[in-house]
């Protein structure tokens, strides 16, 4: 059963911001989502092999070989803080 | 707690996790240059700077690598292999994910085997996974601003997990040693550790003596040595003891090593929730790894350094302590090979190399390729100081002239006149000299005290300025005084 404090704590993980008015709402339809794929679990899946990809390809893979990267200047052009050639961001410490 | 408690016999039980830094050219997932030093965010594209709407593709070397780790390690290599995410915030995280491997690692089930006083030691590799490195932070904490340099971003890391097999921090240490080394003959990464192309984290707990199940452990962090490693162990087994010792308990909890104030530290983190959520990554597809790809790279394995230990014993009858010299370094191993394939003396290539060679390598901080000399140009040499033409003093001098100049030893000999005076003639009138000056030793000579004859030879040899060959010297006053 998903109660709110599993939202919360889903929320807190993925840097979410959300309102308490919109708890009580969110947890109900979470539970229901979960409730609806827990169907599943119904099935005998004793010969099924497990599908780890969508997509029936493997082994996609490329050559060892340098490409251009983008310039300094261009990838910090989608940065909101830059200093010194690197992105700035608000002080995180270990 | 009783008295019996106090004294009470521990075993410390560790695992080790190392992740390498492969040196291919380029990122694990992106076309980026795989390279150190470059100015911040200038080894940076899209991928790995993980905009929105890019795909990764696997760089197939990486893979190769892996494989090629994993053998190494005695693993099994699993024929299914996928990609995972791992997830956690943290700036130098672009994606809010890390793309590792969870359940089909590369690798699994392997074994390292080590030396202890005991005899070798089979140390078990739980698993090798590939997996890509974060950026670099640096911290401003003047301007409450962290800087981030994503060049690192991506680089295709591997790490090695223990089994915790290991019973103490001398054992961790020589762990890490042998396995440094295995990696460094593979040639899959340049393992420094100064530039963090390698690095090392531990899992430690301690035990009764007589237990089988597991104390609470802690996980220790930024050690940036092999001997750093083994002395935050040190200190860390310690701390246990002390706690457990005093009624305390061990928290599970991550540690910080201060290599200046040799102690662990609590990590100052922030609410960091170890809930990873692994997922497959639906952007990569798995891979399968057959018996041509597994019979390809295995072609590829150079012998390993254990290996080579042994046949340097068995085959040039080289005693354990100059095998291990040689074999500590791979390409002079290789030079040790190539000397004796014209040179049929095992033991006195070794001596040359371990001894004024490595001396040079050392002081001008170089590896033997870098000296510039071939095999044929010091085998010249030491044959010049077994036929007597240099005396083995001389013979070291004349390896640094050959190595500032790039001349060959004959060369040299011929230009500095460095080659042993044997021509009975001049020494000859050394000789008459030096027993002229010393009539007490001539005397003790004649009387049957021949060390004093030893005298002579030195001083005869100092007079011709080291030049002389001493054997010919001892000849000749010995000749000369019965003769008298
Ligand atoms: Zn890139």
């Amino acid at each position: 059963m998903i109660t709110k404090k599993d939202v919360q704590y889903i929320a807190a993980l993925a840097r979410i911001h959300m309102s308490p008015d919109k708890l009580q709402g969110l947890t109900k339809n979470l539970a229901d989502i979960v409730g609806y794929v827990e169907q599943l679990q119904k099935l005998d899946l004793k010969n099924v092999k497990p599908t780890s990809h969508a997509v029936p390809l493997t082994n996609a893979l490329r050559q060892d070989t340098v490409k251009p990267s983008l310039s300094n200047e261009k990838a910090l052009s989608i940065a909101p803080q830059t200093r010194g050639g690197c992105f700035q961001v608000p002080l995180v410490i270990e | 707690m009783t008295h019996k408690n106090m004294s009470q016999a521990f075993e410390t039980v560790i695992g080790l996790e190392v992740h390498l830094q492969l040196s291919t050219k380029t990122k694990i997932f992106c076309g980026c240059a795989n390279m150190f030093g470059s100015a911040p965010n200038t080894n940076v594209c899209p991928v790995c700077l993980g905009l929105p709407g890019t795909l990764p593709v696997l760089n197939h070397q990486t893979l190769l690598y892996a494989i090629k780790v994993g053998l190494a390690l005695n693993a099994h290599i699993n024929p299914f292999i996928k990609f995972d995410r791992k997830n956690y915030y943290y700036p130098d995280l672009p994606k809010g994910y890390q793309i590792s491997q969870y359940d089909f690692p590369v690798a699994k089930d392997g074994f390292v085997m080590i030396k202890t006083d005991k005899g070798p030691k089979r140390i078990g590799i739980k698993r090798a996974h590939l997996e890509e490195d974060a950026g670099k932070l640096m911290h401003d904490n003047t301007d409450n601003c962290s800087l981030v340099d994503y060049n690192r971003t991506g680089t295709p890391l591997i790490e090695i997990v223990t089994q915790p097999d290991l019973r103490s921090a001398g054992e961790s240490y020589d762990y890490l040693n042998t396995l440094k080394l295995m990696l460094q003959y593979l040639g899959v990464s340049d393992c420094d550790m100064e530039k963090g192309s390698l690095r090392c984290d531990a899992n430690v707990s301690i035990r009764p003596a007589e237990s089988t199940s597991f104390g609470t452990k802690t996980e220790l962090k930024n050690m940036n040595s092999f001997r750093a490693v083994k002395s935050a162990l040190e200190y860390e087994v310690g701390r246990h003891k002390q706690v457990i010792l005093s009624g305390g308990k061990i928290v599970q909890e991550t540690l910080l090593w201060d290599d200046q104030k040799s102690v662990t530290v609590a990590m100052r983190s922030k609410e960091q929730a170890h809930d990873y959520r692994y997922f497959p990554d639906p952007d990569l597809v798995p891979f399968t790894v057959d018996y041509k790809v597994l019979d390809q790279v295995r072609a590829e394995l150079p012998e390993l350094p254990g290996v080579k230990l042994e046949r340097f014993i068995k085959q040039y009858g080289l005693n354990e302590y100059d095998a291990g010299v040689l074999v500590m370094d791979q390409a002079a191993a290789n030079f040790f090979e190539s000397c004796c394939e014209s040179y049929n003396q095992p033991k006195k290539i070794a001596n040359w190399l371990n001894g004024a060679m490595l001396k040079e390598m050392n002081e001008r901080k170089v590896g033997i390729s870098e000296l510039g000399l071939t095999s044929v140009n010091l085998i010249e040499l030491i044959k010049s100081v077994e036929d007597g033409v240099l005396s083995h003093l001389a013979g070291k001098e004349v390896l640094t002239l050959m190595l500032d100049s790039g001349k060959s030893a004959g060369q040299i000999i011929q230009q500095q006149s460095l080659a042993q005076v044997s021509d009975d003639a001049v020494l000859m009138a050394i000789v008459d000299e030096i027993i002229q000056q010393n009539p007490t030793a001539v005397e003790q000579i004649k009387q049957g005290k021949f060390a004093a004859a030893g005298f002579l030879v030195g001083q005869a040899m100092k007079k011709s300025g080291g030049k002389a060959n001493p054997k010919k010297l001892n000849e000749l006053i010995t000749r000369r005084i019965s003769h008298a």
